[in-house]
């Protein structure tokens, strides 16, 4: 499992639109780099990173290997409800690991 | 280094001699020129199909200057009502000089409240970014801006 850092507001107001920011870590290699021994390392990177709110999709990227080392990702979201904010990140080799929060909204 | 040496069979060396040469003759070319898979218009032709991209109300905001090409943070904001009559549906961020074109594709809708991203980048070069949006009517807005990069995104391990 890759550390992943999400920063969610403690509260917000119904239609306040309210900033989420992401971060995971992985290595992003790109496919690019020849490592040590002069071969191309293999490309492993995140290639997708989606957030749904209540299990309704509201912000996806789509990654390439111009995307820095540990992926960090600010979006905006218009909170409606208390919810849950499920957020999914997918990649090379298989990668998929998904957190969660809850947006409390009153 | 000897003993590891000694304990090696020639053949090894041999390889690791082979390695070495692939190794040297890869540093003197251009980096972001050697390994190009696609050029720029083409994946901008990919994005927007063959709708005409004009200029309108979206902002790039990257350093001028960066120091360190592994991670610039780069923030797209498009003005934009974001109601589900009028939103931005997409914004897709472009390179002119690594090896691929693509750098982010972001996929909006009405819920983001508003159309604006932040991110970090590589850069492996000095070169132009564009970033184009496209609204929910089908039209594309696109802008772009220069950085100049002191060192490089490492392509060279």
């Amino acid at each position: 499992m890759a550390r992943t850092l999400i920063n969610v507001p403690k509260s917000a107001k119904p239609g306040e639109v309210v900033t989420i920011k992401t971060l995971i870590s992985h290595p992003m290699e790109t496919g690019f780099r020849p490592g040590a021994d002069g071969r191309i390392k293999p490309r492993d990177i995140l290639t997708e990173f989606v957030c749904a709110y209540d299990g309704e999709e509201v912000f996806r990227a789509e990654m390439f290997p111009a995307t820095a080392a540990n992926p960090y990702v600010s979006f905006t979201l218009k909170a409606e409800r208390t919810g849950t904010l499920t957020f999914t990140w997918r990649g090379d080799n298989g990668f998929d690991q998904t957190e969660t929060a809850t947006l409390n909204v009153a | 280094m000897r003993e590891t040496a000694g304990m090696t069979n020639r053949r090894d060396l041999l390889a690791a001699g082979a390695g070495l040469v692939v190794m040297v003759a890869w540093r003197p070319v251009p980096a972001a020129a050697a390994i190009r898979t696609e050029s720029t218009a083409d994946a901008i032709r990919r994005f927007a199909g063959d709708a005409a991209i004009g200029s309108g109300p979206i902002h790039l905001d990257l350093p001028a200057l960066v120091e360190n090409g592994n991670a610039v943070t780069i923030t797209v904001t498009v003005e934009s009502p974001m109601t589900p009559q009028d939103h931005i549906r997409r914004i897709a961020v472009f390179n002119d000089k690594n090896p691929q074109p693509n750098v982010v594709t972001i996929h909006l809708g009405p819920r983001s409240g508003r159309a604006a991203v932040t991110t970090r980048i590589r850069l492996a070069d000095t070169q132009r970014i564009t970033a184009i949006a496209e609204t929910s009517d089908g039209r594309y807005w696109s802008t772009s801006a220069e950085a100049i990069v002191t060192l490089a995104a490492c392509l060279e391990g």
